[in-house]
């Protein structure tokens, strides 16, 4: 774990993608479902998952859709990276997402359908099931 | 980060919903950014304006926070979509126009100055050297940082609503002094407005922050214009410094060849339908420039002009508006060439500019492909 950006306890399954997401043009504002077909999570809901990514991409302007997944109820408990990019890190500051950066060791440790319980007061906020 | 009682009050909620989310905005910012305080800035500068970028999720979050939200500090904003005074000869639909009003009624609600340009630099006076900003316009940054002795970070369209929400912002990297670990040479030999336009992106790709620029010689206003769009449309870099900069740094040509491959990715086409002058919009210098240029001639195809508001009226009271519409033009204020929905690429295939800027969001958002000329080439070709 390296950094807390927006804290938060959450308990939930891991959607994990080893591609950036650019949220402005590869999240559906309504179903919160990847529409990019050369995503990896093409096709996949992120809604209700702690959704694991390296890093967003592309422009600030996707932290609005961030907002709308959240408004939409279609948005992940929390998202985990392995980056911090402003885009990301201002949507889920402003939609109160619980957000980490974690070291590529961790990041490259987690698996996709991993269970886990993330609570950022905590010594060690993320525990793995 | 250490934050004051009133900081962490804020934080807490303490002090209503509003400042408790601008508050987890900079923090977050701050921490992400390894700045260890919040400091007080006196100019926001916001971008997340335009319908056609933030959409509806956009337009019900300004018109909510706009129920308590107000600005404590200066804080101008960029372009909305259209200019009320002809939207009504661009057809846009109904529903465009009603979205973006109530966009613009929620910013003057929280105070904000309705300036709707790009160029906050070129139209309000600068503060004093090393006055504390948060621009979230990437060009105004750049320009800011790098021209006008000023100081902010490149702010995304949240942080600097933040910023201007509680006048504070991160104390980051950029406000500090910052030194680039590389350095571009400028080797292009007789550079015009689009040859700064691509040193500019070229140097964006490279920089990481920053970057030192060398062999600049005397540029002027316009054409540090056109380097600041282009730098800031291509990177994350929010600042350049005229120089070689220490001798560990790692130093880039910028030659022919460089230009070419940056013209060859933007150039998409060698004749355009429609001309395009404006991104950044165009201050009442380059007017007057474009009218002496003109020598009365006209254009033989649509030429949009965009420019602030303040710019047209003073073009107005000049003669350089009748002047311009004279030759054809169409003089648009409060947008701007990037994502207005007045071009649409089912009535317009390839648009001519002289802006890298420009080129660069017609080709990948607006979807149209771009013929890139200077503005003398422009005035040569496309006028009679």
């Amino acid at each position: 774990m390296k950094k807390i950006l927006v804290a938060g306890k959450v308990q939930g399954i891991v959607l994990k993608s080893e591609k950036p997401i650019n949220f402005l043009g590869t999240v559906d504002k309504k179903t919160g479902i990847i529409s990019d077909k050369n995503h990896d999570l093409f096709e996949k809901s992120i809604k209700d998952t702690i959704l694991v990514f390296p890093s967003g991409v592309g422009s600030s302007v996707g932290a609005y859709t961030i907002y709308s997944i959240k408004s939409n109820n279609t948005a992940p408990l929390a998202m985990i990276c392995q980056k911090a990019d402003l885009t990301v890190v201002t949507g889920c500051a402003l939609t109160n997402i619980p957000l980490i950066i974690i070291s590529d060791e961790e990041f490259s440790s987690i698996e996709n359908g991993m269970k886990i319980s993330l609570d950022t007061d905590s010594s060690n906020p993320i525990q793995y099931q | 980060m250490d934050l004051t009682r009133e900081e962490e009050s804020a934080l807490k909620g303490e002090q209503g919903e509003v400042m408790q989310m601008a508050y987890r905005i900079l923090v977050a910012t701050g921490e992400a950014t390894d700045a260890e305080k919040l400091i007080p800035i006196e100019w926001a500068h916001l971008a997340g304006v335009n319908y056609n970028t933030i959409g509806d999720a956009g337009e019900e979050f300004l018109s909510g926070i706009s129920k308590e939200a107000r600005v404590k500090v200066k804080t101008t904003l960029n372009p909305m979509g259209f200019d009320i005074d002809n939207v009504s000869k661009y057809g846009l639909d109904e529903n465009f126009i009603s979205k973006q009003l109530s966009i613009r009624n929620s910013y003057e609600t929280m105070g904000v100055t309705p300036s709707f340009s790009c160029i906050p630099y070129e139209i309000f006076d600068i503060p004093k050297e090393g006055t504390q900003v948060a621009f979230a316009e990437s060009n105004a940054a750049i320009h800011a940082n790098s021209y006008d002795n000023l100081k902010t970070n490149k702010e995304s369209a949240f942080s600097a609503l933040a910023s201007a929400l509680t006048g504070k912002s991160p104390y980051s990297s950029l406000r500090k002094e910052d030194t680039p670990n590389v350095t571009i040479r400028m080797k292009v030999k007789n550079p015009n407005e689009l040859t700064y336009g691509m040193l500019g992106f070229f140097a964006g790709k490279v920089g990481d922050t920053s970057v030192n620029i060398s062999g600049l010689g005397e540029m002027d206003r316009r054409q540090c214009k056109a380097m600041c769009g282009g730098m800031g449309t291509s990177g994350t870099c929010a600042k350049f410094l005229f120089g070689e900069g220490d001798s560990d740094c790692e130093k880039v040509d910028f030659d022919e060849k460089e230009m070419q491959t940056v013209h060859d990715e933007l150039n998409t086409a060698e004749k355009g339908d429609l001309i395009t002058l404006g991104s950044p919009q165009l201050g009442l210098e380059e007017i007057s420039d474009l009218v002496g240029k003109l020598k009365g001639r006209s254009f033989k195809k649509r030429c949009m002009i965009f420019c602030p508001r303040t710019v047209k009226d003073q073009a107005r009271k000049i003669g350089y508006t009748n002047e311009l519409e004279r030759a054809g033009c169409e003089i648009l204020s409060d947008c701007c060439t990037c994502l207005t929905p007045l071009i649409n690429k089912d009535d317009v295939d390839v648009v001519t500019t002289n802006s890298i800027k420009g080129a660069f969001y017609l080709k990948n958002s607006t979807g149209v492909d771009v013929n890139l000329k200077s503005l003398l080439q422009i005035v040569e070709d496309e006028t009679r």
